[in-house]
């Protein structure tokens, strides 16, 4: 209030300082820090990155190591202490007698790092599509669009389902498939904004300057198009892991060997009508958390990024 | 209208031709299905007679000509491991899923519009602060994760509910249908809750934005400037409105829905196609592969042609000839 009225006292003459620009990313920040909720997110998903990073680090052993593993050992409750190796099995094991919290570590890295490289593929592929349609327009614009139309129309688990089993399982085909049924999205993303930009001012301004096409469209038009492209990529991230998650689960996604979430949680299922609930509930709790972090992240950024709800 | 129909058929019909054509070489591509349909043991006189009768010893183009000339004439190949038509299979398998579908969608409408009407009417009270995140919750919850607890704690830990399979069924017009017996409601509760709750955050959030932009327009305020009482406004007045962005989102995902009950019918043991779907990928039955993705392409374009022409019909404001296809 006071400061407000020392603006209004300080407007007529033209000596008050200037405060000093607000840059667009300082802008962003601090509004991103006005949701405690949304802030939440951000450090649950940063301390899920760093578990997935560090995984080999940190895990009480290798889950994929045959050495360290004993048959013996197999669907232990959690909290169950192994003396002969030394180690407790704090969320219990699996018919392996592997440790559960030694495979979510692991199975986060491959997850995360499916979802993130995936999301990365398709906002390549998408972007340059979008970017393509929106500046050549006419009937490229019309052609890429329409095919945009017509796979959006279909369900992205139905495509990723007949994709794997024509593709079969691997690391790289599940990114493929979800290349595929995630670029169409980045594509309308990005040429929507394009569209809206192209008409400005800057950007004519730049065409009066005769700068070249690709200065002005990955300098200037770009950059301009990014708020909602942040907001779809981490929406869309969310959405990787768990479509993977659930093609893995229904046993079309990652081989036996690269055992992501949905595989751990798959494993857990033929257990869990005997009563050992924890081989399917931590992984799950695991990759609820990653999801709902970088969701609740994503929600929030898509409410200080929209220009119509912008104070 | 009837110009709008044959643009959009005519459409539907390349849409359909080129999904066929993909999903034909894709399918055909997959494995070798005869080393699963015949023992060892068999000498290669047999394997021989197995890859004619089943036409795999033509080339892949007059294979798929074949395959198109026979789908015109609604037979779209027998399955390798029934012997049976596929069609007749899925058609078999079909009212499971629509039933299911159903189900999981009047659930997500029953919960989903009181929930957004009241998180819209007062977007700040503590309540609706609550229901806005648990939708989230609802956005995130990965699907089959949550069917398996809905397993563990209903039918394993207080075993209310029955885990699998579709229970009782009766016969409405020749159809064989769970919801009208007592134990095929409780057969269908879980899968149908689990399969409708991502739908239930949809619609929440849905009607929550269509309640705040219409509070605010003028003729709520005449409407109460009128001295109408504000049930009246809200539930005749604002809820007309909002219907419309309901209707058409929820038309839409019916075929999401048909598509991601794959998922909840392989954890409910469910008998619909979906599962059909899932086994027969594992069984390389590629006749039923091919089949079932011509069925729901097919259904996903009726839907989407509905849906549109449903939008013209709520909304007097739309025309057709605008609404991209």
């Amino acid at each position: 209030m006071s400061a407000a009225s020392e603006n209004m006292a300080a407007a007529p003459d033209d000596h008050a300082p200037i405060p000093a620009p607000q840059t667009p990313f300082r802008r962003l920040v601090s509004d991103f820090c006005e949701s405690k909720l949304a802030v939440g997110g951000l450090i649950v998903f940063a301390v899920i990155a760093l578990i997935a990073i560090f995984a080999p680090l940190i895990s009480p052993q290798d889950p994929y190591d045959l050495m360290q593993l004993d048959i013996m050992n197999g669907k232990l409750p959690p909290g169950s202490h192994d003396d002969y190796m030394g180690i407790t099995f704090w969320l219990g094991t699996d018919d392996q007698g592997r440790d559960l919290l030694s495979g979510i570590f692991y199975g986060l890295r491959i997850s995360l790092s499916v979802g993130i490289a995936s999301a990365f593929l398709s906002l390549l592929i998408g972007g340059a599509v979008g970017l393509f349609a929106a500046y050549a327009g006419g009937k490229w614009d019309a052609f890429l669009m329409r095919v945009v139309d017509i796979q959006l129309s279909f369900p992205a688990i139905l495509i990723a389902l007949i994709l794997l089993a024509v593709l079969g399982q691997g690391i790289d085909k599940i990114i493929i498939a979800l290349v595929v049924t995630q670029w169409a999205y980045y594509a309308r993303t990005v040429r929507g904004s394009a569209l809206i930009e192209r008409s400005k001012e800057y950007i004519e301004a730049a065409q009066c300057l005769s700068l070249g096409q690709n200065r002005i469209i990955f300098s200037h038009l770009l950059p301009n198009c990014l708020p909602p492209l942040i907001v779809v990529v981490t929406m869309r991230v969310a959405y990787a892991v768990m479509l993977e998650a659930t093609l893995s689960f229904l046993g079309m996604g990652l081989p036996i060997t690269e055992p992501s979430l949905g595989l751990l949680i798959a494993n857990g299922f033929e257990y869990m009508l005997s009563g050992n609930y924890w081989i399917s509930f931590f992984p799950g709790i695991a990759l609820l958390l990653t999801i709902v972090s970088i969701n609740l992240v994503g929600d929030h950024l898509r409410d200080i990024l929209n220009p119509r709800l912008q104070r | 209208m009837l110009a709008f129909l044959i643009r959009r058929t005519s459409q539907s019909v390349v849409v359909l031709l080129v999904m066929s054509l993909l999903v034909f070489v894709g399918v055909y591509a997959i494995g070798d299905p005869v080393q699963i349909l015949i023992s060892p043991d068999a000498n290669q006189e047999e394997i021989q007679r197995v890859i004619t009768s089943l036409g795999l010893d033509k080339p892949l183009w007059e294979q798929y000509w074949l395959f198109l000339v026979n789908a015109l004439q609604g037979d779209l190949g027998n399955s390798f491991v029934y012997n049976q038509p596929a069609l007749k299979l899925i058609l078999e398998r079909m009212p499971a899923t629509l039933e299911l579908a159903a189900f999981a969608v009047v659930i997500a409408i029953f919960f989903g519009i009181p929930l957004g009407m009241i998180a819209g009417l007062r977007p700040n009270a503590w309540y609706s602060r609550t229901i806005m995140s648990v939708s989230i919750l609802g956005f995130s919850l990965p699907t089959f994760w949550v069917g398996l607890m809905m397993i563990m704690v209903f039918a394993v830990m207080i075993g209310w509910l029955p885990a699998s399979g579709r229970g009782e069924t009766v016969d409405l017009f020749g159809v064989p249908v769970s919801f009208l017996t007592w134990d095929g409601l409780q057969h269908m509760l879980l899968p149908a809750i689990n399969l409708g709750l991502f739908k239930i955050s949809l619609v929440i959030r849905l009607t929550r934005a269509g309640m705040r932009e219409n509070l605010l327009m003028d003729y709520v305020k005449f409407a109460y400037a009128k001295g109408l009482s504000s049930s009246r406004v809200i539930f005749l007045h604002v809820l007309k409105n909002i219907m419309v962005p309901i209707v058409t989102v929820v038309g839409l995902e019916l075929g999401n829905v048909i598509a991601f009950a794959v998922v909840t019918e392989s954890i409910f043991a469910w008998p619909g196609m979906g599962k059909l779907l899932i086994d027969s990928i594992g069984l390389l039955d590629r006749p039923i592969v091919v089949a079932y993705l011509l069925i729901t392409v097919v259904m996903f374009i009726l839907i989407n042609l509905v849906v549109d022409v449903l939008y013209s019909v709520l909304d007097p404001r739309v025309r057709l000839g605008d609404l991209k296809s």
